[in-house]
């Protein structure tokens, strides 16, 4: 008999109950919550007369429409400030294990605050009413989105029902170049196996580059993992893991800890395991990607040009192509490094991190935002991340670079607050949807790693971040 | 859940792959604590030439008539034909509560992406996958025949067109049978709480420090 996946050790070790036809119950070990996807659920077990089954399991913290500025002035838009304020009164009466209010000093995107407390652990499962909870499973946990009916039946039962997915290996080995970061590699993934190419499938990234890659840049390929269809992304716990959450609030007690590290090593996909699809990349073939159409998979090198819809064969897919260089305003066969840029948004659950920032920041050092750049703002992705930034001195080398230093949460990665593109406006973004309208309605947005976006601000146009 | 048992409804083509839940219920939509009201807002971006706000009334907004659920002959449509990987992206369940509320049922496509299809199940609304070809085919009946109507039956897991062919659809007992029955599902799971304490039991045993 074959070895077992990573993803197969981890699905096994939560069932519940199996049905006949393979539908399961599984049972849910960490239950993240914002303020978007909740109130409908809450309200469903309200209605019901249902309480949650075990509140010490939900972390909690208002993000997507909090604003990024003048936090003295609250919450402007009144509808806004009617869904944080109700996520504040659902928590009071549900109790849970975290919960940062609006302005608390902890606050900021669940997907950054729930591994940086240490609540997010390898072996364990992760849901969340947002699709980037596929983030977390950089730990080795199986971490995946639910939309908000599922948020109250796993509030209600601490179970969700599932079937098994397929299992995919997407081993990236060598080493990536300078200026080559996980961004890269996630956007290079998506690339080559399409925005539907994950669907079914749970993906473990494995490979020489993935070990060799830190906390946070686990999390930015994870992050990912969605975008390339797949609801769950995986990467096997090692030391640099243990390594990360030793200390942390959350994190296994001393008298735990080496239980808990004990069982962690034994995550891992066993030599002989079969996956039912394996994709291979080469680290040192990746360049840096820059997205230049309206879906992720729509991604080409810094080096390249622009797609020429001529070209394409495939009617559906060259309706596709055309549709997308008519939204984002690009001629067939335009260098990328030609492309200008208006806006810069360093941020969102993709790129947020302190490493993130300090990567961009080592490009700004020193130098000016393009005067032809309206807008250059970086946005932390938690009080955390901020605090520790400001202790490094990373906000005052991007504020004398011209950008701006904001407060932490979603942002502009999907425009709910007041940050957003106004129609036209073209954006280098660090986040991880460039979909129509997501940044704005009408707004352009172009994907890309923080060291390439610090680069777009200074330059004013893409540019070869290994050129600098 | 609401049950589906079986409908012979017109049909509306959504003729783009890809589509993903922003562009079916865009952001600002999403400030709503409620699970009603969205389907006025469903495709806001491509079915009005303003920018649409929560709230706002549609009847008099300016619309765009090159897009299908704006055309007459689409109007009550309840299954939606739709192209590879529909769905994709943000997991907000108010894209299929804004399908839902337009009216629509059913939805056919090539493939669907994963949170979607599982969202869809929950609010009432049988995602149909079918081979490429077919739905080539009902696109290109549909555009071409007025009054286009697919009869969707769930119990005998078939699709027939207006000719009279049918094509037969996969579903999962445990769905099809919630489906069938609108049964709550978290009533459902509660008569396995048992089982449930059980396993976390011994689940604590093995990893006590999930158990703070």
């Amino acid at each position: 008999m074959a070895g077992k996946t990573l993803y197969d050790k981890l699905w096994d070790s939560h069932v519940v109950h199996e049905e006949s036809d393979g539908t399961c119950l599984i049972y849910i070990d960490r239950h993240l919550v914002h303020e978007v996807t909740s109130p409908q659920a809450f309200e469903g077990l309200r209605m019901a007369g249902r309480k949650p089954w075990r509140a010490d399991t939900l972390v909690a913290n208002p993000d997507h429409n909090t604003p990024t500025k003048d936090w003295d002035k609250g919450i402007e838009d009144p509808i806004s400030r009617l869904q944080v304020e109700t996520l504040d009164s659902n928590i009071k009466e549900t109790g849970a294990l975290v919960y940062f209010p609006f302005k608390h000093a902890n606050q900021g995107i669940i997907h950054v605050i729930g591994p940086e407390n240490g609540t997010t652990l390898p072996g364990m499962t992760v849901v969340c009413g947002d699709s980037h909870t596929s983030t977390h499973g950089a730990f080795g946990a199986l971490a995946h989105g639910i939309g908000t009916s599922e948020v109250e039946h796993v509030m209600a039962t601490q179970t969700l029902i599932a079937k098994k997915s397929k299992r995919m290996l997407v081993k990236v080995d060598g080493q990536l170049g300078k200026g080559v970061t996980a961004k890269d590699v996630a956007l290079a993934v998506i690339g080559k196996i399409g925005t539907a190419g994950g669907t079914g499938y749970a993906i473990e990234f494995g490979g020489e580059v993935i070990r060799a890659l830190t906390m946070e840049g686990r999390m930015t390929i994870c992050n990912m993992a969605i975008e390339a269809g797949a609801r769950a992304g995986i990467i096997a716990p090692d030391e640099k893991t243990a390594e990360y959450l030793k200390g942390r609030q959350y994190a296994p007690k001393p008298e735990q800890w080496e239980q808990a590290v004990a069982y962690w090593n034994t995550l891992k996909s066993d030599a002989d395991a079969v996956f039912d699809c394996v994709v291979e990349l080469k680290g040192e073939e990746i360049a840096p990607q820059v997205t230049w159409g309206t879906s992720p998979e729509q991604v080409l090198p810094i080096g390249a040009t622009v797609p020429d819809p001529a070209k394409e064969v495939d009617t559906t897919k060259r309706t596709s192509i055309e549709n997308a260089l008519k939204y984002m305003g690009l001629a067939a066969n335009t260098p990328i490094e030609k492309i200008k840029v208006d806006k810069v948004f360093i941020g969102s659950c993709t790129n947020s991190r302190i490493e993130d920032l300090r990567a961009a920041a080592s490009v700004a050092k020193g130098k000016k935002v393009a005067g032809n750049v309206v807008l250059a703002m970086v946005v932390p992705g938690s009080g955390q991340v901020k605090r520790q930034a400001e202790a490094e001195g990373l906000d005052k080398v991007f504020i004398e670079a011209g950008f701006e230093w904001r407060e932490p949460g979603c942002s502009m990665c999907l425009a709910m607050n007041s940050d957003r593109l106004s129609a036209g406006e073209r954006c280098a973004s660090t986040s991880n949807r460039n979909f129509e309208g997501r940044q704005g309605p009408g707004g352009r947005t172009h994907l890309v790693s923080p060291e390439m976006a610090a680069a777009a601000a200074i330059a004013g146009h893409f540019v070869d971040v290994r050129s600098l | 859940m609401k049950a589906f048992t079986q409908i012979n409804g017109l049909v509306c083509p959504i003729d783009r792959a890809n589509v993903d839940t922003d562009a079916i219920i865009p952001k600002q939509f999403l400030k709503s604590i409620k699970r009603s009201g969205f389907g006025p807002y469903l495709f806001d971006e491509w079915r009005y030439t303003n920018y649409g706000e929560p709230g706002m009334d549609c009847s008099t907004r300016p619309i765009n008539p090159d897009f299908a659920l704006n055309q007459a002959r689409y109007q009550g449509a309840q299954v939606m034909l739709a192209r590879d990987n529909f769905g994709c992206g943000s997991s907000r369940e108010h894209a299929p509560w804004a399908i839902e509320d337009q009216g629509f049922r059913v939805i056919i496509a090539p493939s669907f992406a994963d949170i979607f299809f599982n969202n869809c199940y929950k609010n009432g609304i049988l995602p149909i996958v079918a081979d490429a070809a077919v739905v080539d085919r009902l696109f290109k009946e549909c555009q071409a025949n007025e009054g286009y109507k697919l009869n969707v039956d769930l119990s005998s897991q078939t699709v027939t067109l207006p000719s009279g062919d049918s094509f037969t659809f996969e579903i999962t007992p445990t769905r099809k049978h919630n489906l069938l029955n609108g049964l709550d599902e978290i009533g459902l799971t509660l008569q396995h709480a048992d089982e449930i304490k059980a396993f976390e039991v011994k689940h604590k045993a093995s990893q006590p420090w999930l158990f703070a």
